[in-house]
């Protein structure tokens, strides 16, 4: 069975290792001006890497609005 | 060039003086009167009502713009105006992004009121010169200038045979010709359109500031809406307006050190953070092209879709790296730190008139690059610059050409059009050199480029009714709305942005929302309220910067390092303290947000119930091409069958085994109820009935149960 995490309230597959760097990447995440949460807590940028995400975690991966 | 025998072509019509007055608090109190058809100048007296309801900027233009014409009014009769206002706190040099002027008329291409914001020096001098708006009036009967001396408190009309008519040239010599010595240069703002504005629905205004640094009129465009063809219409070759003494205290403000002291805090965050952010002082807007692109949000080929794998060679650092001028101070204004006005020098034009010839474009913007390139299926940064470049000095609006030129192209491929028609151009995706030979062709005013530069609205009628084309599938694909062509991103996966397209006053422009990311990406606004909620409360906030004289960019094209731990991150509510703050030193009045959207609404729904005077603004005039929503062809629906067929299982529909074509029938349905019923939580919020007019009782809420309102919308209720 799959495992899950939410990330911006929807489901996304978890896997062994899972970072915030690492869903980054997945979804493409280039934009600069984002915020990450994981359980309500705030994540700094340099810690993108090493943050582990558990199965069943709340992701919030927020970006700011863009558009001149 | 001969400055002096142009100037000698001269002949003065009317002449004006008039005392120079003071400002106090942001406001002249009198606006500036010029009638071209009589050649009346006279001033008029700001009234408490204007300033309470109005405020100034769009607020101004709109109300003299409602009191100029009737419902019958076209944009090409002599009644209508041109308005041109910045508001209270236009013309602080404290805060960055507080020069800029916003431009009103009857639209040629939507017939109702368009608004267009813009920067260069034009506005703040004016306001230094006397006078809190310019309403131009009537039509002239051979090419003419207005000057404004707010050095000897003069007005003059004069004919103006000799002058060039495109933007480049004219500004460099009506510049040259008003400024007393090269040091002056920057005290002379001159208002230019272009050739093409001439035989195109789609001309824009230039707005000029002189670039000490590289000798150079540098060009800030008001683009949208076709204001550029009224003022060639009404044979306006330029305005000009000349005043010599700007210095940092000009408003009289109630309290300088409040501003002084916020744009300090704001100076020293464009410092330390717009590198680790938006690079906007390397790039300006054009820093997101890579970005829109990694989202599927760039327009690909008339927006059927929105990534491709060219865009590599139109991203912003090869602008940055190879074209762009960099480290040099590019505010189109004084003391906007966010320096996003940014130029490539040098450089060798390839096509046209002007070719050979070593000029400086100004820009690339992230709508040029995605309109003009992209969008056009051109990914070659020097072809982008070229039309950017050709775009400017002929005066015509990059986002009305680029999308009219996309859909233009889609047809031409889809065999609607063809060779005979387009008079022998090989209207292909990625064709640069047909691309720029349309814009030749509307500086000439020959050619297919005068049918494309009637704008989408009016191709699709000619293509259907005279080359018998299928008009769903064109009202399908061609990417406008109330007239207007839709700004450069794709707002097919955000249903919320469908309405900020959709829902707007003018027509599909981005400056009243982008909503893209919090709905489609950050999933914050996953019920019809709340993408209602976002659908009010950010077209009142952003409206409200073109009351005050305001720049949009430098509210969140930066944020400060904290933002984060805000609670309304989205909002920049740092940023938003500091407009109320500055606007408290100017005026004096202590605002809460809760006015600051108040008054904003105010002028948002005089403006909706003008649209309804002019005979549109209700629920039917707010139907979306289907192409902002969906995919229209099986190519698009094909190109992302995961995304789309995910989604249909999502709704209950099994798409295991189903054609592509009842795929798309299927998911159209569910799209365009949503966006129905999205319609329907918009108006309610906005205080609108389900015909999209606002309520007698919303209006008396809001202070703006004017008579002349009222007897527009009591039959409506």
């Amino acid at each position: 069975m799959v495992q899950i995490i939410k990330l911006n309230n929807r489901d996304f597959p978890w896997e062994e290792g899972l970072t915030i760097e690492k869903i980054m990447e997945i979804k493409r995440f280039t934009f600069p001006k984002i915020i990450v949460k994981v359980n309500g807590k705030l994540i700094e940028k340099e810690d993108y890497a090493t943050t582990v995400v558990n199965k069943g975690d709340n992701v919030e991966i927020i970006h700011l609005l863009a558009g001149g | 060039m001969d400055i002096k025998r142009i100037k000698e072509g001269h002949k003065l019509l009317a002449e004006y003086k008039y005392e120079l007055g003071t400002i106090e608090r942001g406001y002249t109190n009198r606006t500036l009167y010029v009638n071209i058809s009589d050649n009346t100048i006279a001033s008029k007296a700001v009234t408490p009502m204007m300033k309470e309801k109005f405020v100034g900027g769009k607020g101004f233009g709109l109300w003299y713009l409602w009191n100029a014409t009737t419902p019958s009014t076209k944009w090409d009769d002599p009644e209508n105006e041109i308005v041109i206002a910045g508001g209270p706190a236009c013309g602080i040099t404290q805060y960055a992004g507080a020069g800029k002027s916003l431009v009103c008329s009857l639209s040629p291409l939507t017939d109702i009121p368009i608004d267009s914001n813009v920067g260069g020096f034009f506005g703040p001098l004016l306001k230094f010169s006397g006078w809190d708006a310019l309403e131009i009036q009537g039509k002239a009967e051979k090419d003419v200038i207005v000057v404004i001396d707010g050095n000897k408190g003069l007005v003059t009309i004069e004919e103006a045979p000799y002058e060039a008519v495109d933007g480049h040239i004219l500004g460099e010599q009506l510049t040259e010709m008003y400024a007393d010595n090269e040091d002056d240069k920057r005290n002379v703002s001159v208002v230019t359109a272009g050739s093409g504005a001439e035989h195109t629905r789609m001309g824009l205004l230039n707005f000029s500031f002189y670039d000490p640094r590289r000798k150079v009129t540098r060009l800030k465009q008001a683009g949208r809406g076709g204001i550029g063809t009224v003022f060639r219409n009404k044979k306006i070759k330029a305005l000009v307006v000349k005043f010599s003494n700007v210095k940092g205290d000009l408003n009289n403000a109630y309290d300088q050190a409040v501003i002084n002291k916020t744009g300090i805090k704001y100076h020293r965050e464009i410092h330390d953070l717009d590198h680790l952010q938006n690079n906007m002082r390397k790039i300006g807007t054009a820093n997101i092209i890579e970005v829109m692109d990694e989202y599927d949000l760039l327009p690909v080929m008339n927006f059927q879709y929105g990534s491709h794998p060219d865009t590599e060679k139109i991203k912003s650092t090869v602008f940055i790296e190879k074209y762009i001028t960099q480290g040099v101070q590019d505010g189109c204004w004084y003391g906007c730190s966010m320096s996003c006005a940014k130029a490539a020098d040098c450089f060798k034009l390839k096509t046209g008139p002007y070719k050979g010839q070593r000029v400086t474009v100004d820009g690339p913007e992230y709508e040029n690059a995605a309109g003009l390139g992209s969008n056009c299926g051109i990914f070659d940064p020097e072809a982008i610059l070229e039309l950017n470049f050709y775009c400017d000095t002929y005066g015509i609006d990059t986002i009305s050409f680029g999308t009219a030129t996309a859909f233009a192209m889609e047809c031409y491929e889809r065999g609607i059009i063809n060779k005979e028609i387009t008079g022998g151009l090989e209207l292909k995706f990625g064709n640069f050199e047909t691309a720029v030979e349309l814009l030749h062709q509307m500086s000439r005013g020959e050619g297919f480029g005068t049918v494309v530069g009637q704008g989408v609205h009016r191709m699709k009628k000619l293509f259907v009714e005279k080359y018998g084309a299928d008009p769903d599938f064109l009202f399908d694909i061609g990417m406008e709305q109330k007239g207007l062509e839709y700004s450069e991103y794709v707002s097919k996966e955000s249903l919320a942005q469908q309405g900020g397209y959709g829902f707007t006053n003018k027509g599909p422009q981005h400056d009243e929302a982008w909503l893209i990311f919090m709905d489609m990406v950050n999933n914050q606004l996953p019920t019809f309220e709340d993408k209602a909620e976002a659908l009010h409360y950010f077209p009142m906030f952003r409206t409200w910067f073109g009351l005050y004289g305001f720049c949009k960019l430098p509210w969140n094209d930066i944020v400060p390092a904290d933002n984060k731990y805000t609670d309304e991150p989205a909002k920049v509510p740092e940023h938003v303290q500091n407009y109320l703050d500055v606007v408290y030193g100017v005026t004096g009045k202590r605002l809460s947000t809760e006015d600051m959207i108040r008054e904003s609404e105010r002028v948002y729904n005089f403006q909706k119930i003008f649209n309804i005077r002019m005979g549109k603004g209700l629920r039917k005039n707010d139907k979306a091409p289907y192409r902002s929503m969906g995919p229209v062809t099986k190519e698009e629906y094909e190109s992302r069958q995961e995304r789309y067929d995910n989604q249909l299982k999502e709704i209950g529909y099994n798409p295991e085994g189903k054609t592509t074509e009842e795929k798309i029938k299927v998911l159209r349905e569910y799209r365009e109820d949503q966006y129905e019923k999205l319609m329907d939580a918009v108006y309610k919020r906005r205080g609108w009935n389900s015909n999209g007019v606002p309520t007698i009782e919303y209006l008396k809420e809001l202070g703006m149960d004017l008579p002349e309102l009222i007897e527009v919308v009591k039959d409506l209720q």
